[in-house]
């Protein structure tokens, strides 16, 4: 009724509703320092004689989950003290500090960060949560949607990694985002206020700096919106030497430009250089020969138009089939010099300090038959009592000091049983393994050239060891044997890719299974 | 020993008249009760009152000076009896908790405390734990200060408000003789601003001064027939002087212009938002100069009638602004107006969400209705709102939904509850899914990603007395779950005393972790550390024992994951009779970091051997299952893709956090992961002989190195 006579009636607002206060959200994990950043901020406005207010709801969520402060900072006018609001606002908020560039594309989704007002300072790193951990295969969200949401959210934006930033400067997020802050001028406060709220504090105040001024620099100086550097991105493809000072090297990287084709030449050497670093220059051979028969398939297919799809992801998943994870493998890798540099580096050993490694071993009696040569290993299997009495022997949770002289020497000499690994009861089972894959996948191929790459894709789910490695051959003996029950689909492709996704994420809950059961249903 | 300590924040409670305190509005609350002459403090922590406690714990010293007793109660129920000193003496008292959860506990006294009825002022302080970021259940404590008549106080979120009702609030009760309520919300509680101080009050008379006088008064005692005469007294006497005080006090206040076609009603913790609101909509500047009638009510019970009464009459309609569920105000404003024919219209929760938090949004499109529908004129020419729809609706926004993870609380780095539950997971591979019945406290989180176990949750000590109905002989026993601070706050007796009792066949896991954690870290019964002020080191396996239980285990490394899973699977498995008990503990990771971090940092300072351990993953062993992931949780175990064209997934990988716990290494070795993970031990400051030993191991180590990396043909990746 009146509604329509009020919008005509020629009122003034009664106060001024644009003189609002500044308003700040810091979105944060519990435990990330969003508290010690608050009270910077709200010193930083009472320093200036502002009134300042902050509220936060720390509860459960102080226990790393997400979170939010919230800051309102207004000076008083003849005395009279302004009212400040406890939350924010969507659509009203001055400033979004984002501690973490999930939690940044989580501000955008309640409204805070508008086009209108919203100066977006968030730091590009990422602390994944439990969901993109625990996931089995890649989980990771795409940051890539954050960014182009702040592109299309914010009126401003800073975002750059200002986790690294403050690590490189021996100081912790808060530093450096309080000095992004700074670099914004989102705030009527000048650098020497920002740098005195810094020094009350009273301890790491010189690395606080350091890393403020830092991240202030950078905020001002570096394009408005650097791209954020996604998790995830694909690997580069390796460059192909043409040849090496190691003769074997040499001749096998000849036939590698001889026999491959140039799409698949960059795979097939990362290929080659697995498979000849986990054995010996024979199974480089033996891995071009294995290549060379998924490359004649491709030319008979006519693949080269279609991207190799067929020899490159052959040249992919042979080399994962052909460095299976065993024992040898495990003490190679572990009494490599690279690996102790790794360490040493990761755990940011100095000169003067002493560096010892504990591996956690539960070899199995399987781990050990799959060692001993194919007849002695048919033979322990053909006698279940011993076996398990064995095992039981064996099978036991076993602490390996890996630079004493002594388990050094162990795992070097297990290690270097490479040579007996040919003719060993694993070997056979996984050649065995490896030759049905291929076959399956070449004859696949041959009535259906996208389905057999999908076979090829399978070999993805074989990983680990011991019972997820047990777990993975059997999902990847149901989606295989799934696959041929529907080759003969014109869709088949795409249900493979579905079963095979499936299967990726299933950690035991049953959703391949039903994927699966949908299949059956129809066919 | 609380998570942090309290210094600073014990200081603030030494500043007299002429300073300015500035911080945490519940510090303000400390101050406060300080400044009314309290003689005794009590309480139960839990947010978002917590840091009153700790830091009356940290403040033996101001409270001997004054002369004020300082207690931490075993559970709200004794707090709330506490203030059983005031009945017969003139002493004040003040106790805190948590609310609603922690007034449920405490109720049994507290209606036997309203019901007498008190001589010295007494006073509750429930931190109102509602809306979001809340850890509990949706309810309002306002339906207990009404059933039991006690003065709920419900201040502006302005520390000089909130002190000054501390104040009044005391003269309030004993005027009344009835106990006050205090109620604080979550965003005040934790709310950074500043009052004027004035000089802490010593009581004019301690509690020992008291109790040296024992003073007697049958009539004060909840019995027949004085029950029924303090059921009178209530009425007749004790509400309406407290409704003569609070008018007289002109506790509650009146904001805007006395003439106006409509007026807002609001509760006290209402307003900061109420004005935030109203200058959406050009009514009000944003220091509170509102074109609209305010009556805030910074007592929300009882409604003083004569008050609102008269501010509603003349008026064509007001709105209750009240926060939660059911709407008590609005209904009392009904009957308050109707019984005096007064023909204003009431608005309320028809215009207002009926739950959830009244945040200036949902008070700005509140009251957009109410003026709309009863004094548009109001709404003249309206400035734009705030409204985020637009941007919400944006594709690539809505888009953006489907990628942001939750991200819900878990356990901390280190946390020794981490290896009981991925024992328990093991055990569930092994043995199938159990009943658990959880508690509340830290491990609840098992009830979330990546455990997710645990049944129900019935509330703080309650776990075992929740799986109570499954005592009997069952194909699979029952797991209830209990913390350490819920076994002291009334699980001893409401848990293992009943299981003992009625000879209940379940399993009973107590997590000890020597402090109450999930509240941050306070000293109980059972920790081990030393506290001049308090008793501590009073082993759980004794209080257990003394109880009757008879099988009771104890682990006494929970990261021991092996002996957990075995001990679980013994209880569930074994012929025994009665409850299965089993004790596991290990220090709270949080806490512990805090002990130790500065002793380690000091020690390497003056050039002493110490061994710093964390735990690393060997990416090239890793095949990026995340098997381990979904058995830890840990905040320093993540994944990170390798730069490697062979590789589909991610890998694990162990960041700097890592406080070398031992959880990952005993987990993969109990279930046979996998190898990659390592423990890497740092020497710092090492021996001579350690230095030249390692000198002679690694020469020798490398010489074998450099062999076989001869003997291989290089073909290693750019």
């Amino acid at each position: 009724m009146m509604l329509a006579d009020a919008l005509n009636l020629p009122l003034a607002p009664a106060g001024v509703a644009t003189e609002r206060p500044i308003s700040i959200a810091i979105v944060a994990m519990g435990g990330q320092g969003g508290g010690v950043l608050t009270g910077w901020i709200v010193r930083l406005a009472e320093d200036a004689g502002w009134v300042a207010q902050s509220t936060s709801v720390p509860g459960v969520a102080q226990r790393t989950g997400a979170t939010i402060y919230y800051v309102e900072m207004m000076p008083a006018s003849n005395g009279r003290r302004p009212i400040l609001a406890q939350m924010p606002t969507p659509g009203d908020v001055d400033i979004v500090l984002a501690s973490e560039f999930m939690e940044a594309g989580r501000s955008i989704l309640r409204g805070i960060v508008t086009p209108d007002r919203t100066t977006l300072i968030a730091s590009s790193h990422r602390s994944l949560a439990i969901a993109e951990k625990s996931a089995p295969g890649d989980g990771i969200a795409d940051s890539g949607s954050v960014l182009d949401a702040i592109g299309v959210t914010a009126r401003r934006q800073i975002v750059f990694d200002m986790d690294a930033l403050a690590v490189r400067n021996g100081s912790v997020i808060s530093a450096a985002m309080f000095g992004a802050l700074a670099g914004s001028e989102a705030l009527p406060f000048a650098v020497p206020a920002f740098h005195a709220v810094i020094q009350q504090e009273g301890k790491g105040v010189a690395a606080s700096l350091k890393a403020f001024d830092a991240a202030y620099a950078r905020a001002r100086s570096g394009p408005a919106a650097p791209p954020a550097v996604p998790e995830g991105a694909v690997p580069a493809m390796p460059a192909v030497p043409v040849t090496a000072p190691d003769r074997r090297v040499a001749r096998l990287l000849a036939r590698l430009h001889d026999e491959v084709p140039d799409a698949v030449r960059p795979i097939a050497y990362a290929g080659l250089a697995k498979v000849v670093d986990y054995q010996d220059e024979r199974y480089g051979d033996e891995y071009l020969d294995l290549l060379a028969k998924a490359v004649a398939i491709e030319d008979l297919l006519g693949g080269a138009p279609r991207g190799h799809g067929f020899a490159r992801n052959a040249a992919k998943y042979i080399a994962n089939a052909m460095a299976y994870d065993d024992v040898i493998r495990v003490a190679d890798l572990k009494t490599r010099p690279g690996r102790r540099a790794r360490v040493e580096r990761e755990v940011g050993v100095r000169a003067e300090q002493i560096l010892h490694t504990t591996e956690f071993m539960h070899p199995r009696m399987e781990e050990i038959a799959g060692t001993l040569p194919l007849g002695v290993g048919r033979w322990l299997q053909r006698r279940p009592r011993l076996y398990a009495f064995l095992d039981r022997r064996v099978s036991k949770g076993r602490r390996v000091r890996t630079y004493s002289i002594r388990w050094f020497l162990a795992l070097y000499l297990l290690g270097g049983l490479r040579g007996l690994r040919r003719g060993s009861l694993r070997h056979a089972a996984e050649v065995a393994h490896r030759d049905a894959w291929l076959r399956q996948a070449i004859d696949t191929a041959m009535q259906n050239y996208a389905l057999g790459i999908e076979v090829l894709k399978c070999r993805r789910l074989i990983k680990g060891y011991s019972d997820t490695h047990a777990r993975g051959l059997s999902k990847f003996d149901r989606v295989t044997a799934t696959i041929r029950r529907i080759e003969n689909r014109p869709d088949a492709a795409d249900w493979a890719r579905r079963l095979r996704e499936a299967a990726v994420k299933d950690s035991g809950d049953g959703s391949l299974d039903g994927v699966i059961r949908t299949i059956e249903s129809f066919c | 020993m609380a998570e942090r300590s309290f210094a600073r924040e014990v200081e603030h409670l030494r500043l007299g008249a002429g300073d300015v305190f500035s911080g945490e509005a519940i510090l303000a609350i400390t101050k406060g009760l300080l400044q009314s002459g309290v003689a005794y403090v009590g309480g139960y922590q839990g947010s978002p009152i917590s840091h009153l406690i700790d830091v009356l714990a940290d403040a033996k010293d101001v409270l001997d000076e004054l002369g004020v007793n300082f207690q931490s109660s075993a559970n709200e129920s004794t707090a709330a009896a506490m203030l059983s000193a005031s009945v017969m003496y003139p002493v004040r008292g003040a106790v805190a908790w948590k609310s609603t959860v922690g007034t449920n506990v405490a109720s049994d006294a507290l209606s036997n405390l309203a019901s007498g009825g008190v001589t010295g002022g007494a006073m509750v302080i429930v931190g109102e734990d509602y809306g979001e970021g809340s850890s509990i259940m949706q309810e309002r404590s306002h339906a207990f200060a009404m059933k039991s008549q006690m003065w709920l106080l419900d201040p502006r979120p302005d520390h000089a408000c909130i002190v000054d009702l501390i104040e009044k609030g005391f003269q309030l009760s004993e005027a009344s003789n009835t106990p006050v309520m205090l109620q604080v919300r979550v965003r005040t509680c934790h709310m950074h601003g500043s009052f004027p101080c004035k000089d802490n009050v010593p009581p004019p008379l301690t509690v020992a001064q008291a109790q040296s006088n024992p003073k007697r008064d049958l009539g004060r005692i909840v019995l027949p027939p004085a029950a029924y005469e303090h059921e009178r007294e209530k009425i007749a006497q004790r509400l309406p002087a407290a409704i003569d005080f609070v008018r007289e006090h002109r506790l509650n206040e009146w904001f805007g212009p006395q003439e106006a076609p409509v007026g807002l009603i609001l509760q006290g913790g209402m307003y900061n938002n109420v004005i935030r609101a109203l200058q959406y909509l050009g009514l009000s500047d944003a220091y509170g100069n509102t074109q609209i009638p305010l009556y805030v009510m910074n007592v929300t019970y009882p409604m003083i009638d004569t008050e609102v009464a008269a501010f509603a009459e003349g008026k064509d309609a007001v709105l209750m602004i009240e926060e939660g569920q059911p709407e008590y105000l609005e209904q009392a404003l009904h009957t308050v107006l109707g019984r005096r024919g007064i023909a204003t219209r009431v608005r309320g929760k028809d215009v207002l969400p009926m739950a959830g938090d009244y945040t200036a949004q949902a008070l700005l499109t509140g009251l957009q209705r109410f003026l709309e529908e009863s004094a548009p004129r109001f709404l003249g020419n309206r400035p734009p709102v705030p409204d985020a729809a637009p941007v919400l609706a944006h594709p690539v926004v809505e888009k953006l939904k489907e990628v942001v993870p939750s991200r819900p609380p878990g356990l901390c780095t280190g946390c020794p509850e981490r290896p009981i539950f991925a024992a328990m997971k093991m055990v569930e591979q092994d043995l199938g899914a159990h009943h658990i019945a959880a508690d509340i406290g830290c491990h609840l989180f098992s009830i979330l990603p990546p455990f997710n176990l645990g049944n129900t949750t019935m509330g703080y000590g309650l776990g075992p007395a929740s799986a109570a109905a499954f005592g009997g002989k069952a194909e699979k026993r029952s797991i209830a779950v209990m913390g350490d601070g819920g076994f002291w706050h009334n699980g001893l007796t409401s848990g293992i005393g009943n299981a003992v009792y009625n000879k209940h066949d379940g399993v009973f896991l107590i997590v000890d972790n020597f402090y109450s954690s999930a509240t941050g870290g306070q000293d109980i019964l059972s920790s081990r550390a030393q506290n001049k002020d308090r008793a501590t080191n009073n082993p759980i396996i004794d209080a257990v024992k003394g109880m009757g239980a008879k099988w009771v285990r104890e682990v006494d490394r929970t990261y021991d994951v092996a002996r957990m899973r075995d001990t679980l699977k013994e209880a569930l498995t074994t012929e025994a009779e009665g409850p299965k008990i089993i004790i596991a503990s290990s220090e709270c990771m949080l806490n512990k970091q805090r002990r130790l971090k500065p002793l380690v940092a000091r020690k390497i300072k003056n050039g002493e051997r110490v061994v710093k351990e964390r735990f690393g993953v060997d990416e090239d062993v890793c095949t990026g299952d995340h098997a381990c992931i979904r058995l830890s949780g840990c905040p320093s175990l993540s994944v990170k893709q390798l730069d490697d064209p062979l590789r589909d997934d991610p890998v694990a990988a162990i960041d700097n956090s890592c406080v070398g716990c031992g959880n990952c290494g005993e987990v993969s070795e109990a279930v046979a992961l996998c190898p990659s993970f390592y423990r890497a031990d740092v020497v710092h400051n090492p021996t001579r002989w350690e230095r030249t030993t390692n000198r002679w191991r690694m020469a020798a180590i490398r010489f074998l190195q450099r062999r076989r990396t001869m003997r291989r043909p290089l073909m290693e990746m750019a």
